[in-house]
């Protein structure tokens, strides 16, 4: 069955804005031969903006943000942040931006050898090489305070509950003080009052730290909570785009029943 | 066929890949120095007891087997010698490698598999740290000088193993005994077989750290990681292991 060609959303911009943070033109991402999953996509965020990805599983919303810090290499397209095209990087070039980045992984990705302090020391120590233990320290604590989990310094993540384990990953992607943060699927798993309060600290720290996030989520009440713009994902292009109200009555159904 | 051919080629094209990137950044800076301490005292340390209780039973029971034999013709009195000689030349170098290949090969297999599953690696790599330097590296290097300590002290306690073995038959005191050994070792039976003993070591440290890093998402692949580790490190010792002796035929 031939399927129908779409015209792919023009990326709108917010005004009043300080600038663009992260354009993305025509990313495409295949695997394998018959798997194209990113068909030319084009998302463009401002600074100090919350953009979060809508789509059903598969959709390719994970693997955009992971071409943003090249964990996935991108097939074709240009993926600019803070205005450099970080498809053509080297090693060294591709890191400087990294380190202005922060991720969250879906299961907080904390690494199981090491306890909480060891975790958010870890980046620290390779990236702020002049720090005094008492100033290590101090930062630390800092970031563990902003997620309301310093008595959690000396745990190891076993010891640690899912809502715990997402919280001290934020922290650990905090520490370095990034610009951007990207949010793979911060509230998935969690109970509802824990997603709420996960949503809830997304929000603070983007009013308090000034970061622009990309928000990849199924957890509609996070979107409605964190979203500052919304775009839908739909076999490998953007479907729809807008803010929640505005997607919410939208005209096609396919894009109305997210909202239901 | 063409498909299995083809994996073939395709693996032995990212081991070369993989084998090359170590060279190439083992030098560069920085150096996770502390990290590599870390695995020398997992990989060296924590490995003592296993390897000192086989080595001592591989010289003990090579004395209980070989003594009926040397008996019929009389050489008892070559037991130590003999037991020495085949224990450092070739059956410690070997065992010693085999059970390495079982602890260490799986061990690292497993957990940078499980890293790499549960995105830890992914982790590293975002936050803009080299996951292959402070993981693969150290772990390499850190196998491959602990393996030749290792196998030097299953030399020495199977040695001793020996010496327990020669005592249930006969009545030998320890001076006597070692001063046989020592008697029948040259300097030609103990440098080839260390020599080996570092690509022993360096095969078991890069199998495992290539089979965990290059793991597939899933938790399945995480024992298969582990398993394909020890099977391919195992068989890469004795490839190894032929070579040398080889070698050491031509050259001493």
């Amino acid at each position: 069955m031939q399927q129908e060609q779409k015209t792919p959303v023009e990326p709108a911009v917010v005004k009043g804005n300080d600038g663009v943070v992260i354009e993305i033109n025509g990313l495409c991402k295949s695997f394998g031969k018959h798997n194209d999953v990113l068909k030319g996509v084009d998302i463009i965020v401002n600074k100090g903006e919350n953009l979060v990805i809508l789509g059903k599983s598969g959709s390719g919303k994970s693997i955009t943000i992971k071409c943003l810090v090249r964990l996935v290499t991108a097939d074709r397209g240009e993926i600019k942040v803070f205005g450099t095209d970080i498809t053509s990087l080297d090693y060294k070039q591709l890191n400087a931006i990294r380190v202005r980045i922060g991720f969250l992984f879906q299961n907080a990705a904390l690494y199981d050898s090491m306890t909480v302090r060891e975790n958010l020391a870890f980046p620290l120590k390779r990236h702020s090489k002049n720090l005094s233990a008492e100033q290590e320290e101090a930062a630390i604590v800092e970031a563990l305070e902003s997620v309301g989990l310093a008595e959690a310094i000396d745990k190891m993540p076993s010891e640690l509950s899912g809502g715990m384990r997402k919280r001290i990953g934020l922290a650990r992607t905090l520490i370095l003080k990034p610009e951007i943060i990207l949010y793979d699927e911060p509230t998935t798993g969690l109970d509802t009052i824990t997603s709420r309060e996960i949503s809830e600290l997304i929000l603070s720290i983007q009013k308090k730290n000034k970061t622009t996030s990309i928000i990849i989520t199924h957890d509609m009440a996070c979107a409605k909570l964190t979203g500052d713009r919304l775009v839908i994902l739909k076999d490998g292009v953007i479907e729809a785009e807008g803010s929640y109200d505005e997607l919410e009555k939208n005209d096609d159904e396919w894009v109305r029943s997210f909202f239901i | 066929m063409v498909v299995s051919l083809k994996n073939i080629f395709n693996d032995a094209g990212s081991v070369t890949l993989f084998t090359i990137r170590f060279f190439k950044e083992v030098f560069k800076p920085p150096y996770e120095f502390k990290e590599f301490l870390r695995q020398c005292y997992i990989i060296g340390y924590k490995s003592l007891p296993l390897v000192g209780i086989t080595g001592f039973i591989m010289g003990l029971v090579l004395t209980l087997q070989s003594r009926p034999t040397l008996a019929e013709f009389g050489a008892e009195s070559w037991l130590p010698g003999m037991v020495a000689l085949s224990l450092i030349r070739e059956i410690a170098p070997v065992i010693t490698g085999l059970i390495c290949a079982g602890k260490i090969s799986s061990g690292i297999g497993a957990e940078l598999g499980s890293m790499k599953v549960t995105e830890q690696i992914d982790a590293m790599e975002v936050s803009g740290i080299n996951p292959y330097k402070y993981l693969v590296i150290t772990r390499i290097l850190a196998a491959t000088l602990m393996v030749p300590l290792l196998v030097v002290f299953a030399d020495g306690v199977g040695v001793l193993g020996g010496y327990a073995g020669v005592n249930i038959n006969s009545d030998i005191s320890l001076f006597n005994y070692f001063s046989k050994v020592l008697e029948s070792l040259d300097f030609v039976d103990i440098i080839p077989a260390t020599i080996k003993t570092f690509f022993f070591g360096f095969f078991i440290g890069m199998i495992g750290c290539y089979k965990g890093y290059t793991a597939a998402n899933g938790t399945e692949s995480v024992g298969k990681a582990a398993n394909s580790a020890v099977v391919a490190a195992s068989l890469t010792i004795f490839v190894i292991d032929m070579l040398a002796v080889q070698l050491t035929d031509l050259f001493f």
